[in-house]
This record gives C-alpha cells, sequence and structure tokens, in this order.
C-alpha cells in the first residue's frame, strides 16, 4: 500500500463497531492507490484534490454505491458493509479505476 | 500569464505518434489500405455511402450537418464527430460505448449509416479483387475479415491528426503565432471561464463524460447514462477535442448551436438545461470582449491548412 493512502484507526472508539477510515484521494484524474484491502464495516473517505469535480460508484455485484459529484476539497465516505471484491469508478473520468477487496 | 516555449507547455503539445494497440501497430500499408476502405461507397447498403460521407475531409472530418444523416437520408440523433485526434480517445462515440478505434470502425457499417451487416461488408471486400493485395500486404497470412477491416480502418484514422495550428507554433515559443485576443483568450480558458475543467491537456478533453446543460429538441437524450447507471450520467456526452474547432460546426452532441459565439454564450449563462448539470458549469461573469477573445483562442487551434488525397478505389 502506498504511503498516500491513510489509514485511521479508530479502534478503541466508544462505538464498538466503528472500523478503519482508508482515505482515497483523487488527484490529477487518478486515485492516490490502485487498490485497497479492507474489512467489512471499514469506511473508505474519498476526498477531491483536483480542481474540477468527480463523481466516485461502484456497481459491483459486492456493493453498488454513487456518492454523486463533488467539488475540490470535498470528500464522500462510502462504509464497506459486505466482504467481496468492488471496483471503483470515476462516472466523470472512466480511466479512474480503483479495486478494493473486502474481508469478512 | 502563461510562458510558451517553457516546460510547462509540455502538456498542450500532441505526442508525435498516435498511439496503436499491440495487436494492430502501425504501418504505412495498414493505413492505406484503411484509407481505401473508409473512402469507398460501395461498402454500404445501396453502394452510395462511404465513412466519409459523415466524416468528410473538407469539412474538418465531420459533415457540416446538425446531426448526421444516414442510410436512405435518415436524419440520426447525433452530430457526427470529427475524427481528427480520435487516436488519442481511450473512448469512442459520444456516449463513450466504443472501446478502441477497431471497435467504433464496425458500429456505423451495421447500423443506421451504411446499414450493411458485417457478413455482407466482409463479402463485399473479399469479392473486389483488387483489395486481395492490399490485405496481404497490410496483414500478411490473415485473412479478410471484419477484424482486419476494422485495423485498417483504425490504422488510417490514426494518421488523421492536427498539426501545425496557430496555438502550436506559440506554445512551441513563436511569442507572435497569437494574436493579443487569442492569447488573453487562452488565459481566459485555462483561468477565470473554467474551460480546462474539461478541456485539457493538447487534445482539448478530459477523455471524460459531462452533463454541460445542452436542450435536446425531443426527448432528453440520456447520453452516457445508457451505459453507466449513474445519475450524474443523465445527458452526459463525451468531452470532444476542440482542435479545428472552428471547422467542425455545428456544436454540441446535438449540433445545436451554430457558431463558436452561441457555445461561449451558452456557457456563460451556465447552460440551458439544470438538471443532471455538471457543477463544472456555472454562470459566467463574462464582458463582451472576453467572449470575443474566448472564441479567437479557439480559432487559434486550427490545423494548418492540409491536402487530404482521395485513392483510385481497388477494383
Amino acid at each position: 500500500m502506498r504511503p498516500l493512502l491513510a489509514c485511521i484507526a479508530l479502534v478503541g472508539c466508544v462505538a464498538p463497531a466503528f472500523g478503519a477510515d482508508y482515505v482515497v484521494t483523487q488527484s490529477g484524474k487518478a486515485f492516490s492507490v490502485a487498490a485497497v484491502k479492507a474489512k467489512v464495516g471499514d469506511t473508505i473517505s474519498f476526498r477531491n484534490e483536483d480542481p474540477f469535480v468527480h463523481n466516485i460508484f461502484s456497481l459491483s455485484d459486492a456493493q453498488s454505491f454513487d456518492l454523486g459529484t463533488f467539488a475540490k476539497g470535498e470528500s464522500r465516505q462510502v462504509k464497506l458493509d459486505k466482504p467481496g471484491k468492488i471496483e471503483v469508478e470515476c462516472a466523470v473520468h472512466p480511466e479512474m479505476r480503483l479495486v478494493v477487496e473486502v474481508a469478512k | 500569464m502563461f510562458d510558451t516555449g517553457a516546460s510547462t507547455s509540455t502538456p498542450w503539445q500532441r505526442p508525435a505518434v498516435a498511439p496503436a494497440p499491440a495487436d494492430n501497430h502501425f504501418t504505412v500499408a495498414r493505413a492505406e489500405l484503411g484509407r481505401a476502405l473508409f473512402f469507398d461507397p460501395r461498402l454500404s447498403a445501396k453502394g452510395s455511402m462511404s465513412c466519409a460521407s459523415c466524416h468528410n475531409p473538407a469539412l474538418g472530418w465531420s459533415d457540416g450537418l446538425p446531426t448526421a444523416v444516414g442510410h436512405n437520408m435518415k436524419v440520426l440523433a447525433r452530430s457526427t464527430p470529427t475524427i481528427v485526434n480520435a487516436a488519442f480517445n481511450p473512448l469512442q462515440m459520444w456516449d463513450g460505448r466504443k472501446g478502441s478505434l477497431e471497435e467504433q470502425a464496425l458500429g456505423p457499417f451495421g447500423a443506421d449509416e451504411q446499414n450493411l451487416p458485417l457478413e455482407e461488408l466482409e463479402r463485399r471486400v473479399q469479392s473486389i479483387a483488387g483489395y486481395g493485395p492490399l490485405f496481404a500486404e497490410a496483414y500478411p497470412g490473415e485473412p479478410i475479415t471484419r477484424t482486419t477491416i476494422a485495423k485498417a480502418i483504425a490504422s488510417f484514422e490514426r494518421t488523421v491528426l492536427s498539426d501545425g495550428a496557430p496555438f502550436d507554433q506559440w506554445i512551441a515559443g513563436d511569442r507572435d503565432a497569437l494574436s493579443p485576443a487569442a492569447r488573453r483568450g487562452f488565459d481566459l480558458f485555462v483561468g477565470k471561464a473554467n474551460c480546462t475543467a474539461c478541456h485539457q491537456g493538447f487534445n482539448f478533453t478530459d477523455n471524460g463524460f459531462h452533463n454541460i446543460g445542452v436542450r435536446d429538441s425531443g426527448a432528453p437524450d440520456p447520453g452516457r447514462f445508457a451505459f453507466k447507471k449513474v445519475a450524474s450520467m443523465q445527458g452526459a456526452f463525451k468531452t470532444p477535442t476542440l482542435r479545428d474547432i472552428a471547422l467542425t460546426a455545428p456544436y454540441m452532441h446535438n449540433g445545436c448551436y451554430e457558431t463558436l459565439e452561441e457555445v461561449v454564450e451558452h456557457y456563460a449563462r451556465g447552460g440551458e438545461v439544470k438538471e443532471h448539470l455538471s457543477p463544472n458549469v456555472r454562470p459566467l461573469d463574462l464582458s463582451a470582449q472576453e467572449k470575443s477573445d474566448l472564441v479567437e483562442f479557439m480559432r487559434s487551434l486550427t490545423s494548418a491548412p492540409r491536402v487530404v488525397s482521395v485513392p483510385a478505389l481497388p477494383r
């Protein structure tokens, strides 16, 4: 995992169900990492650092979501609620791809 | 102010060679075969329509019409995109439904344009004796099939590239190549007018999809949404190149604007239809001078005049 991926461990918080939050940035029409390995209950925060909008989504069988369009400096978060492989894309920029492997 | 000829110029300079897939590396023989196929009207249902009927080099490799006219004069839903620099597009078509030039090349044959089933396309090409040696040279040992037909057409399209525009000369360091108005227009383009939110780099496209608030005359065109069921893709279309844009009116996916001035007015008012509108599009407080400067800049993207040869077709 490359250093741009920040993992903020929340273990020890009051709410025991909390997992880790992985921060994936979008810069230069690219995700900061190509792959993330996470667990059910973890979250991924997508932060846009480009001067134009992104629209992160997945239509994977394991989990589908649409975080909508968001501008520079904004973030959107998704909670990983099922195990499996999630292919994440940007609807605006189809060349942006990220694979999330979610373990139980 | 942008510094021409500096290292910052690089993103605005076209690569010398268009990329080609590993299974269809570029050769002159392939491109010349593709040129013949591209201009051959016999490869259509009535023997009257070639790729060049819509992608006419005399009209900026488009057709000058609001929307394309296909087989039996059927008026189609979308405008004909230029093929200039299409070789650099990761996805083809307004909605991006084709993943390569090779894949795209076959689309119009079996559809409303040439209206020729691909089996019949293969038979017709095979029946023209003069094509045999050209295929043998271009694709030795391979049969004449839709695959090699598509590869040849794609190879030809990889030769249709922008070149020698005043902007290119200016970006290479010739400070007199652009008028003061065009230089001001470029500053607006990359700054206040926010055009580079989508029209980025040497090909002036982010290869992305955006709803820019264009009004369709009939039912709204779903655009990219037909293939990507994401709300923001409703009415979203691929960002077209702005290379040779002065040669390819009318503009937008449905050809609703006849002039670049109308296009600039569209963006200045923040689009026409607000539903699903990209946040990149918002009202711009542009003066008449600034609008005029933007148009002048876009005109500077016109390639130097060139002669395009139409081949004598194989018999």
